[in-house]
């Protein structure tokens, strides 16, 4: 299990193809927070994203914000919530917006595998919970878009060291997720026997 | 109201306002030992990164003074009210929501609470029947305990019943706590704390598994044979490798609370309900001057 460093958004898909299920990484750059709300408005009203998307990081969030004025905002916690909710977008947001990777917590199900593998996309998991971290990590909040859906707003954060992150899933069709499973199921059947 | 029972409720609800923010920052000392016992045993690569992560957060936040988590929760209260307590509990429970409302403001704190069909935001964390409030109402006492337990979506979303059948047994409910906490994965932030309420009826089941979340870390039920229980549990919950965060790994759960209640001679209830590893609570004791004990734990 390698060590990565990858900053974003990403030019080159090359970066994407390197990381493996299991490897670790570390995220530099720009990344865009997205959540529930923000994404049913894009793909269920049909309402175009004000932020450009293509290579991106997207990070399943809703932070804990303070107000500083029109537009401007000032992070007070940052954390990471549950991906699952949102897998039926995986595909659309790779095919329509040219995102790269998304991040979150839990891991998706099955029906992520194909579509991150066909357009070259990785699911990053992070440390749900771990939000006074991940807000250290987050240098500034320099675009909000959406306001209206607060805090299921479009941000875009600077970030520094971001992580660490495991690759839940992989653009090569790997998920640790489904491996978890399939062994967790046989080992199921082993516990049943016993009572 | 008489100045007493103002001053009372002024008292409670500066409590709520404290419980809850203390627990959202400050983790309860069994929790702590208890992630750092799992890092301690995780053998597995991801696992480990998991809960070093952890144990780094937890200092972290202590350090900012931030919220260990983002997720500010529903608020859940739970109330033991002695009878000769002087204010009624329809007072304590303004005194709660008023609390949290407040501490969402003040802080501020995310505010997730919202209308279950219009999912429009319905303010500081308050709403139609929000917080929630557990009582339980105590003879011969002139206290109050309350207990604020932040309970997250991620952690709450992963809760499940069935309607076994008496033929079903012990096996019935094992079984269906074990495939429960496997589909759940990764999503409700393992390794926590497996609430099972066995017994009763549906609804109480279900009520009974969130009291089991809230005790603390380890703490085993009174009936030595719900105690066995537990412990069987607890150990063939991590045989399954579904690890921290669902990563894989040896550590899936860090306990399993068990609370019950006699039933129906042709019901076989079993709840979970999943708390997250940041399994967030604070207490008080209110005297009936007002005085507020923030130490003590039940």
């Amino acid at each position: 299990m390698a060590n990565h460093e990858v900053t974003f958004p990403i030019t080159d898909p090359a970066e994407i193809l390197k990381l493996r299920a299991g490897d670790e990484v570390t995220v530099q750059g720009h990344i865009i927070g997205i959540r529930d709300r923000t994404q049913i408005r894009i793909f269920d009203q049909g309402v175009e994203p004000p932020m450009d998307l293509s290579g991106a990081f997207l990070l399943h969030t809703a932070p804990n914000v303070r107000k500083l004025g029109p537009g401007r905002y000032e992070k007070i916690c940052i954390g990471t919530t549950t991906s699952a909710r949102m897998v039926r977008f995986t595909e659309g947001l790779g095919s329509q917006f040219g995102v790269r990777a998304i991040c979150g917590k839990g891991g998706f199900p099955d029906e992520a595998i194909e579509p991150m593998q066909r357009l070259g996309m990785v699911y990053f998991a992070i440390v749900g919970g771990a939000a006074a971290l991940e807000t250290t990590q987050i240098e500034e909040i320099e675009e909000v878009a959406w306001e209206e859906l607060m805090p299921e707003c479009l941000w875009k954060f600077r970030v520094k060291d971001f992580g660490p992150l495991t690759v839940g899933i992989d653009a090569h069709g790997n998920s640790l997720y489904r491996e978890v499973q399939d062994r967790a199921q046989e080992k199921l059947k082993e516990l049943y026997a016993r009572f | 109201m008489s100045t007493v029972e103002t001053d009372l409720a002024a008292a409670v609800e500066e409590a709520a306002a404290h419980l809850y923010v203390w627990a959202l920052k400050d983790i309860p000392q069994d929790l702590r030992d208890a992630l750092a016992s799992a890092a301690g045993r995780e053998t597995s690569v991801p696992g480990q990164r998991v809960l070093q992560t952890i144990l780094r957060n937890v200092n972290v936040a202590e350090d900012e003074k931030n919220l260990v988590c983002q997720d500010t929760g529903i608020a859940v209260y739970s109330c033991r009210v002695g009878e000769r307590f002087p204010l009624h509990p329809a007072r304590i429970y303004e005194s709660l929501r008023d609390g949290t409302e407040r501490a969402t403001l003040e802080h501020p704190l995310r505010s997730n609470a919202v209308h279950t069909i219009t999912r429009e935001n319905t303010g500081a964390n308050i709403g139609y029947r929000l917080p929630i409030v557990h009582w339980e109402f105590v003879p011969d006492w002139d206290g109050l305990d309350v207990k604020c337990v932040p309970k997250g979506s991620g952690s709450e979303n992963m809760s499940f019943l069935k309607m076994c059948v008496p033929a079903d047994g012990v096996g019935g409910i094992k079984r269906f706590v074990l495939e429960s906490i496997v589909g759940a994965g990764g999503k409700p932030c393992p390794p926590g704390i497996v609430g099972v309420g066995i017994g009763g009826s549906a609804d109480y089941a279900m009520y009974l598994a969130k009291e089991a979340i809230a005790r603390p870390v380890g703490t085993r039920n009174s009936d030595p044979i719900v105690a066995q229980l537990e412990d069987e549990l607890y150990g063939l919950l991590n045989e399954t490798g579904i690890g921290p965060m669902g990563l894989g790994g040896d550590v899936t759960v860090l306990q399993c609370h068990i609370e019950h209640a006699d039933t129906h001679m042709t019901l076989n209830p079993v709840a979970v309900n999943y708390q997250c590893w940041a399994a967030r609570r604070a207490s008080a004791h209110i005297s009936p001057d007002g005085t507020v004990d923030y130490d003590r734990e039940f």
